[in-house]
């Protein structure tokens, strides 16, 4: 699996969307990605990348394309 | 009146975060204008968001006599149509943009506008009624929980005592309006003239965060699950110098984090305050005074001022001895006036006479500390909301039928049981659609059949088995 699909899973399997979705996802415009959907999803990123995530990073990430640039500050390559 | 919000003038009632900064003085005016379009004492049903204008439909109108309905903005529009049906209200107080059939909008301010409904006043209202909630707000149970101003008012006084609080509390808000707990951090700040920090970001958000250190905030609120995810996010590395206090309540803490957020605030000079409430008791019934929550970790507390609590064994005879479950049973002037089911209900007063079976089993210890150790009835805590298993179980076989279905699990684990595997996915989407609760919180357990016992009732007991 490229990093690409490890990060498109990572959504999918915490917010349990269809992958053709993920693209659009911003944080609080669906049940799915709630604050609950949220820890879900932190805990996916760092599983899938083996990273740890900082508090600061935690709130900002809020879209799919806002947790690229975050993943690349841990050196992990989309 | 409730408040008396004139009396701190200038002083700031509400900051939101896109900026608008509402004083005393105005927010009294801002409520009389709108009971003024309002025309007079009736039902209305608020949706709610926490934004000043939310807060104008909820305290501006017990203020001068209106009495709101307290639901989610984001309540399931099916559901809100089974309320607006069942109680008739003469308005609704929603966001702009909001549409509804049959409905005339005659007034609006910062934006959420007053729509008025064509019932007119037929609902008609006990004298002593202030306020409905609802206990299970995600499944849009038609029953409501029936406050009167005394009820408010006994709570709020209590609060302010045990919290000492006074106008320099800043609480930012983490908890919907439409929530008892939600309320009560209103009601008791808005007597002492403190300024409430509004705003609809939540704590996993940056925007959030720069609020809260922008405007100085002072407290919060909790349930169970925002401790988590604060854990989760090690919140404890943060530098957040005005921060003074933060409580805890919506269910039990699992008590190794309260042990680790008493730990947190003693070295940082805050406090942690562990309560315990029902919205049928207003709120608060019980607070853990912090400076023995390291000692009584896992304890909910003592009775608030002016409120007693006793046990209650099998038999209905009060228990005296430390360590012994039994039901508690509380004493106050607190206790609402009962449930309604119907519009009709509207009209009746105070059923309960002060005291409250709160359907929770608790012990109490040598000190006079009471822990929760069970629940009576069937319903778990959703992320701090309340959610009765027998109306989800109603829900899900009234979609799905042809099939036999059961709910049971442990607060923030919701299991279905069915006894067809291949609609269980279905129902969980389904639920978490209908309740507005995330999906990670729904578990799905197929089963050939649903224990039951002779008389035809499912054997709850026999589902935990598969509860992890």
């Amino acid at each position: 699996m490229t990093n690409l699909e490890k990060y498109i899973n990572a959504f999918v399997e915490a917010l349990e969307v269809p992958a053709e979705d993920v693209a659009a996802l911003v944080y609080g415009e669906s049940t799915a990605w709630d604050s609950v959907g949220h820890m879900s999803l932190i805990a996916a990123l760092e599983d899938a990348f083996d990273i740890m995530v900082d508090m600061d990073d935690i709130i900002d990430l809020s879209s799919f394309e806002k947790g690229k640039e975050i993943l690349a500050k841990y050196d992990v390559e989309l | 009146m409730m408040w008396n919000f004139d009396c701190y003038g200038d002083a700031l009632a509400v900051i939101s975060e896109n900026g608008l900064r509402v004083s005393y003085a105005r927010f009294g005016q801002e409520a009389r204008k709108l009971r003024d379009a309002i025309g007079g004492r009736c039902l209305v049903f608020t949706l709610c968001k926490n934004t000043p204008a939310s807060l104008l439909g909820y305290a501006g109108l017990v203020e001068n006599g209106v009495v709101p309905a307290l639901l989610n903005a984001e309540l399931d529009q099916e559901l809100l149509r089974g309320l607006y049906d069942a109680y008739h209200p003469a308005y609704l107080w929603a966001p702009d943009g909001f549409a509804w059939d049959g409905c005339e909008s005659v007034y609006s301010q910062w934006g959420y506008q007053l729509l008025k409904t064509p019932f007119g006043f037929e609902t008609h209202l006990h004298d002593d009624l202030a306020l409905l909630l609802t206990t299970s707000g995600s499944t849009g149970s038609p029953k409501f929980v029936r406050q009167s101003y005394r009820n408010i008012r006994a709570n709020t006084d209590s609060i302010v005592e045990y919290l000492k609080l006074d106008a320099t509390e800043r609480p930012i808000t983490t908890l919907p309006m439409n929530y008892t707990y939600g309320v009560s951090i209103l009601n008791s700040h808005l007597l002492v003239g403190a300024t409430i920090l509004m705003t609809e970001c939540g704590i996993a958000q940056r925007d959030f965060w720069t609020f809260f250190r922008q405007e100085g905030a002072t407290s919060f609120g909790g349930v169970p699950y925002t401790y988590e995810m604060l854990d989760r996010m090690r919140f404890m590395r943060m530098e957040l110098p005005s921060l003074r206090t933060m409580t805890q309540a919506g269910g039990k803490l699992q008590p190794e984090l309260h042990g680790k957020f008493v730990d947190w605030c003693q070295q940082t000079g805050k406090q942690f305050i562990v309560m315990y409430g029902q919205c049928e008791a207003t709120a608060r019934m019980a607070y853990l005074p912090w400076e023995r929550s390291k000692e009584k970790i896992g304890a909910m507390g003592i009775a608030i001022p002016g409120g007693r609590f006793e046990l209650i064994d099998v038999d209905g005879t009060p228990i005296t001895e430390t360590g012994v479950t039994g039901e508690l049973r509380y004493h106050g002037e607190n206790v609402t006036l009962g449930y309604a089911t119907c519009a009709a209900d509207l009209e009746k007063g105070d059923e309960r006479g002060g005291v409250l079976e709160t359907g929770d089993m608790a012990q109490m210890d040598a000190d006079g500390y009471f822990t929760i150790v069970g629940r009576k009835k069937r319903f778990l805590k959703m992320y701090g909301n309340r959610v009765n298993l027998d109306e989800l179980e109603r829900m899900l076989k009234a979609q799905f039928p042809g099939m036999d279905v059961a709910c049971g699990g442990r607060d923030d684990h919701l299991y279905i049981f069915a006894t067809r595997e291949d609609v269980l996915p279905e129902m969980r989407t389904f639920l978490s659609q209908k309740t507005g609760l995330n999906m990670a919180g729904f578990h799905t357990q197929p089963l050939e059949t649903i224990p039951k016992n002779d008389a035809g009732k499912t054997l709850y007991r026999e589902l935990e088995q598969y509860v992890h």
